[in-house]
């Protein structure tokens, strides 16, 4: 970890120019992955402006009938807090399925979506790796990459995302609100982070120095039918394979609207519009959640140790699907892994 | 009725106060003033040549002390045999900070020593170093064909014996026969607690060595002779350790820099590794094990051939028993066993929990379930008519074994009796379940080892052995024998270790403290109470006169008469009254060799499993594990249990979790944290159960113990694979079973 | 033959010399502390290196083992992962802070009762997450406990005793009067 001076800000303002006025600045929100990447010398930065005391915390309504989510809220209160519980259900058990009981105490949500790929290669600075270092190369292509990429990957980074919020996010089409140098700007989830391509150094559209101050939850939250799904390694307190976030809204057996997002399959939360319209329209029926599945993984690849993401995320659609319709998950305080 | 029989009795362990509250102090964790802290610098590469550290950029950094590396260490000791451990394999061992050769990737090569910890981490980083690099191999797969037998390898490891009957023909002619290549890559013990040392520098090359170690002696005997010190001015130390597992068998390369820095700067040092350098050093290697079973009309084994290959360093021979145990679990007549090592550009690999055995147990008993399967008999069946009167490779009969008890009272209690023998034949909602089990067998052995006793006049009984507590509870079953053995209470004893000022002890592993170190506390309080005897009968008026030792017993603060209790003396008084203020002792005990030559001496154990199995996703969940276990006298089964528990897990783990993936193309692990090598956490742990069987064995030891840190793993991995087949009727045969292998 | 340096941060020897450590007040167990330490100690080596409470573990230093778990304003959180100039404010808790060998604190003696681990390594981080878990409230079954523990590994595979342990104080909890 290299030498830094570190400053607390107590206004969203304060903060945007303190990290202006220092070259090499970054935020600090819960710590929990700037500082991993500190002490893996990924991160350099030589000033830390902490924003744990700024006014972010709440979570209220919008004007709109939405719920805006403060950046400086931790991932536990989110998951928690009843309005979330109740209205969006889907964003409460994405959270919970996340991490453990201690760092979602201490994640923020700004921090959980400016997370960085969990990539083993990314994370050794031994190895190459294009984002960590444009040019140098990329280990995990040809390498090992049973976490990596099948879909919407480049021929210079095949790295996931690997939040499960932002899974939840992506369904819900939430929208990122932005303090910057330049003043106030939101951007819709879709358009927040980004693919690889040939600069897989760039995670998201965020500008240098732009603050996330809060998510807006549009009023629809989905609260009947959903489903969060997680498949992983171990029962808990892993990253997953492959995650599925599926929302209904069900006339009768016709489904009225669907979203469907999908997590450790790409460089961003994968989000398939094309397949959700598919889903629209029809009959909540096996055959209805298998056209879709395949619409998803349709230009899927596969690159070695990950190939059987491809399969698996198909079932995993399906599956989320079904208990979406069936309406068999409902909020709660504890994610049980207990479906797969 | 004696209130001050502890052995046998599930006791609370007398650590766990210190334990739960934070007040035991591991390696890395005591204060001495004034110390200066070293940061280890780890290669990038695989293999090659240092061909420059610019120690002089980093030396700039105001608080840095020290850059240690091959440009500037001083002159050691020179001869390999100073650097060999008392367990090290044959071959040349490893010397750090040596020479500019790179032999493996991560390997130690420089240590930043500064004022404070955030400085020695930071300096570190920053450190250039130039290399030359080389081409490596670090893929076993690649040396398939080049595989030769080890030579002389370290003590314990026996090369498997010449093959009997006629194993190849038998084979050809059996009725079934099955051949199969079993699999599993590298493992990492991983223990919580990450290698560390205080090196506390007490003036005139003086020193006090805090050193995480299942071996206080080993330690100094390695430091005394590479650094050239006497033993009295290196002290090492290890009371808590935070989980070892066979990692801290050998003295580790932190305890070695803390060492040198601490000499060369004149001050106490301390050095802590990383959780990516706990990737650096021994592991369970990566193996390849070939098969093949034939059977006879009857059920009974026709051949049994077992081979193994697995990886070792350039420089170093390491070997375990992988195969040999395939001669002796099942009667056969025509066996044959084949090892054979094949050196990668690693380090060499280290016992880990049940070395060789856990590697073999998995490869037989998953063989064994697909014969009993091809046969068309139930793997228990098969067992039992396969049973093993006796060590056929050793042509000996068993100093005791229960394992038919395992499987009846296993099976029994498991209810196996509910398994429909087809696999895919059993479910519960939407997911297949399978029941599958194993077993295995482990050595019980005994090491000399030495105790000193010392009793006070107040009643208190001190008692002590360099030995360690890697968390088996060597504090509390010693704290039982020496309270038993002279009859007093057990808060009036205390048992200490772990410190080279004590009477000698072996490394901890192999299971054999219990009776090794057992037996030195029973013998050295013996030696007590016959001292205390004497002066009983010194006593005005006493009534043990003329008693013999083995006519009178110690039995809640007494001495009395075995056959007339009420005949007694009280051992407080028997000290005051004699004027003496303390009695000490010390003895060591050594195993009996004529009576344990005749025999083979063994720990079995039988597994039972019950997996779910989710079909569409292959994620494999153990709903129930019993484990039955005959390892002769428990002395405490609370924490005996615990151990076996503890087995379990590991059990899963290397089942549906652990490995480490190497990435050939640098030579280097690539999962080297806790967040991508996985090992189960609280949510996947079930029902776990164990079954201790009734054993009693006067051949062993004098305790009638045999171990119980390993047996317990033996077997687990092989029943959840063969359960998963039962489940799904799919047979894996390389470890672990991650999902994707069951899609 | 590959040239290669391990680092591209000190670029042509230009190394950096830190900057100067500040005061950073922290409340822990009740108790004041006033340390002399550059910013980017973690709260983990502030206690460990600065306030010799040894008792919160180190397992990984990274966030992926919970041996350094502490509760900051009753939260669980991992101290590896967050900076002591972070919790200036804070009222930091720690094991030393749940009881004392004469004075076990339930969850203490629960452990111990339940032989809920081995090396006891893990051990002051399990029993800190498990006080977090029973001041969330939320976790009630076994499995929830299960999943609320989560975040605490024990290589000594002590999980069958953990949970019974902090199962035990769990259901002693609920049964309490409410006031
Ligand atoms: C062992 C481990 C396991 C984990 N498992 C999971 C998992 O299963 N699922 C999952 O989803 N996540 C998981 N996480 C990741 C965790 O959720 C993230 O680390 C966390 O959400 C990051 O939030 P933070 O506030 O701590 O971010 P920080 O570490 O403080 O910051 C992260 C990044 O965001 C920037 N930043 C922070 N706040 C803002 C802001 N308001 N505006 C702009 N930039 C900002 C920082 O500069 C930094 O670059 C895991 C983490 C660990 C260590
Ligand atoms: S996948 Fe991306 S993050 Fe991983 S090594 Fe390649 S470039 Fe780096
Ligand atoms: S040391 Fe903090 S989580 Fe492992
Ligand atoms: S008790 Fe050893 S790691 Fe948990």
């Amino acid at each position: 970890m290299n030498p830094f001076t570190y400053s607390s800000a107590t206004a969203v303002e304060d903060a945007v120019r303190d990290n202006a006025s220092h070259e090499g600045a970054a935020y600090i929100g819960g710590g929990t992955n700037i500082l991993d990447l500190m002490k893996e010398n990924v991160a350099r930065p030589t000033h830390l402006v902490g924003l744990n005391k700024l006014p972010l915390t709440a979570i209220e309504p919008t004007p709109e009938g939405g719920l805006r989510l403060g950046a400086l809220a931790t991932n536990a209160d989110t998951a928690w807090n009843e309005e979330v519980k109740r209205r969006y259900p889907l964003l409460n058990q994405a959270i919970l399925a996340g991490a453990s009981p201690q760092l979602r105490n201490m994640a923020t949500n700004g921090g959980n979506l400016m997370q960085r790929t969990r990539c083993y290669y990314f994370y050794d600075t031994a190895t190459p790796c294009n984002k960590r270092e444009p040019g140098s190369g990329c280990g995990a292509i040809g390498g090992f990459n049973r976490i990596h990429a099948i879909l919407g990957a480049s021929e210079q980074c095949i790295a996931t995302h690997p939040s499960d919020m932002c899974i939840a996010l992506a369904a819900l089409a939430a929208t990122v609100r932005v303090s910057g140098p330049n003043g106030e700007r939101t951007i819709p989830f879709e358009d927040f982070h980004r693919l690889p391509g040939n600069t897989p150094e760039r995670d998201n559209n965020l500008e240098p120095g732009e603050l996330i101050t809060g998510l807006d939850l549009p009023a629809k939250g989905f609260e009947k039918n959903f489903s969060y799904l997680k498949l992983r390694d171990r029962n808990s307190y892993a990253f997953a394979l492959v995650s599925v976030a599926a929302a209904l809204e069900l006339d009768g057996d016709t489904i009225k609207d669907a979203r469907l997002a999908l997590g450790g399959v790409a460089h961003k939360p994968w989000r398939d519009q094309e397949a959700e319209n598919l889903l629209k329209g029809q009959p909540a029926t096996p055959e209805t959640f298998a056209r879709a599945a395949a619409k998803v993984v349709e230009s899927a690849k596969g690159y070695g140790s990950n190939n059987f993401k491809i399969e698996l995320a198909r079932r995993a659609i399906v599956r989320a699907l079904k208990q979406a319709a069936e309406g068999s998950q409902h909020a709660s305080d504890v994610f049980l892994n207990s479906n797969p | 009725m004696s209130t001050t029989n502890y052995i046998g009795k599930p006791t609370s362990r007398v650590d766990g106060p210190a334990k739960v509250t934070g007040a035991a102090t591991y390696a890395a964790e005591f204060h001495v003033p004034n110390m200066a802290y070293g940061w280890v610098v780890s290669s990038p590469i695989a293999k090659g040549r240092i061909t420059k550290v610019h120690a002089d950029e980093v030396l700039a950094i105001p608080g840095v002390l020290e850059v240690f590396s091959h440009e500037n260490v001083p002159g050691l000791a020179w001869f390999d045999r100073n650097y060999k451990d008392d367990v090290a394999p044959g071959g040349s061992p490893f010397r750090p900070l040596h020479e500019d050769k790179i032999k493996f990737n991560q390997q130690p090569i420089a240590l930043v020593v500064a004022e404070t910890l955030e400085l020695a981490r930071y300096a570190s980083s920053v450190l250039r170093i130039d290399y030359e690099e080389e081409a490596h191999e670090t893929d076993i797969e690649a040396k398939r064909d080049e595989g030769f037998e080890p030579g002389r390898g370290k003590s314990g490891w026996m090369p498997p014996p010449p093959p009997r009957g006629n194993p190849d023909k038998a084979w050809e002619e059996a009725e079934h026969h099955i051949e199969h290549e079993y699999v599993h890559g590298a493992q990492h013990h991983n223990p919580m607690e990450m290698y560390g040392a205080t090196v506390e520098w007490r003036g005139d090359k003086k020193l006090t060595v805090y050193d995480k170690t299942q071996g206080v002696v080993n330690v100094q005997n390695y430091l005394t002779k590479i650094f050239g010190l006497s033993k009295d001015d290196c002290r090492v130390i290890n009371q808590y350790m935070g989980g070892g597992f066979g990692s801290g068998l050998r003295p580790q390369y932190s305890v070695f820099l803390a060492v040198l820095a601490s000499l060369e700067l004149k001050r106490s040092v301390r050095v802590t590794l990383t959780r990516q350098q706990m990737f650096s050093f021994g592991h369970r290697p990566h193996t390849l094990q070939y098969v093949k079973l034939g059977t006879n009309p009857d059920g009974t084994l026709a051949a049994i051939q077992h081979h193994a290959l697995h990886e070792t360093s350039q420089f170093e021979e390491y070997t375990e028993n992988v195969v040999n145990w395939s001669g002796m679990l099942y009667q056969c007549e025509n066996v044959k066993l084949g090892y054979q090592l094949a050196k990668l550009d690693v380090f060499t690999p280290q016992d880990m929990r049940a070395p060789g055995a856990a590697t073999g147990s998995f490869a037989l008993e998953v063989a064994m379930d697909e014969m009993a399967a091809a046969a068309g008999i139930d793997p228990i069946d098969f067992r039992i008519r396969n049973y093993a009167e006796e060590d056929q490779n050793a042509g000996k009969p068993f100093s005791s074994k229960r394992l038919r008890d395992c499987y009846h009272q296993g099976a029994a209690k498991f209810g196996w009796e509910k398994r429909n023998p087809q696999p895919r034949s059993m479910r519960k909602g939407n997911r297949l379940v399978g029941y599958g089990m194993a077993g295995g067998v482990w050595d019980a052995t005994q090491k000399k080892a030495a105790a000193k006793a010392t009793l006070t006049a107040d009643g208190k009984l001190q008692v002590s052995s360099a030995t360690a507590d890697i968390g088996t509870g060597t504090y509390t079953i010693m704290t039982q024998i020496a309270a038993e053995t002279l009859g007093l209470p057990l808060e009036a004893v205390t048992f200490k270790l772990g410190d080279t000022d004590m009477p000698e002890a072996p490394v901890q592993g192999g299971s054999w403290t219990a009776a090794s170190v057992g037996s030195a506390v029973k013998s050295v309080c013996e030696a007590i109470g016959e001292k205390l005897l004497k002066l009983a009968q010194k006593m005005e008026g006493s009534p043990l006169k003329g008693a013999s030792p083995d006519e009178v017993e110690f039995v809640n603060g007494q001495i009395r008469l075995s056959n007339n209790p009420n005949e007694a003396v009280v051992i407080r008084d028997v000290l005051q009254a004699s004027g003496e203020t303390r009695l000490e002792t010390d003895t060591s005990a050594t195993p009996n060799l004529l009576k344990q030559a005749t025999h083979s001496m063994h720990s079995h154990n039988a597994v039972f499993v019950e997996v779910e199995v989710d079909e569409e996703f292959g994620t494999v969940h153990v709903t129930r594990v019993l484990n039955a276990v005959a390892a002769g006298r428990i002395l405490n089964p609370k924490t005996a249990r615990s151990q076996v528990l503890g087995s379990i897990v590991w059990g899963i783990s290397m089942a549906l979790m652990e490995e480490t993936i190497m990435d050939h193309q640098f030579g280097r692990y690539m999962n080297h944290n806790y967040s991508e090598y996985h090992i189960p956490v609280q949510a996947d742990i079930n029902d776990i159960e164990v079954l201790f069987v009734e054993e009693e064995d006067d051949v062993v030891n004098p305790l009638g113990v045999k171990g119980v840190g390993e047996i317990g793993l033996l077997g687990v991995a092989a029943a959840i694979t063969n359960a998963v087949y039962h489940a799904t009727g799919k047979r894996v045969r390389d470890l672990p079973i991650y999902l994707d292998k069951l899609l | 033959m590959i040239q290669q340096s391990s680092t591209s941060a000190a670029q042509a020897g230009g190394v950096a010399a830190p900057p100067p450590t500040g005061t950073v007040r922290l409340t822990i167990n009740g108790q004041q502390h006033t340390l002399q330490i550059a910013p980017w100690t973690t709260l983990l080596d502030a206690l460990r290196e600065y306030v010799h409470l040894t008792g919160t573990k180190k397992g990984c230093d990274h966030g992926q083992c919970g041996a350094c778990t502490v509760l900051v304003n009753g939260k669980r959180i991992n101290s590896c992962l967050s900076l002591a100039v972070m919790h200036e404010d804070h009222d930091i808790t720690t094991i030393e802070g749940l009881g004392s060998q004469e004075n076990l604190h339930p969850l203490q003696q629960a452990f111990i009762d339940h032989d809920a681990f081995q090396c006891g390594y893990c051990t002051p981080g399990q029993i800190c997450s498990a006080q977090g878990l029973i001041n969330e409230g939320r976790a009630h079954t076994e499995e929830e406990i299960k999943e609320h523990m989560s975040g605490n590994l024990c290589r000594c595979g002590a999980y069958a005793g953990i949970l019974n342990a902090v199962k035990e104080v769990v259901d002693a909890k609920s049964s309490e009067p409410r006031r």
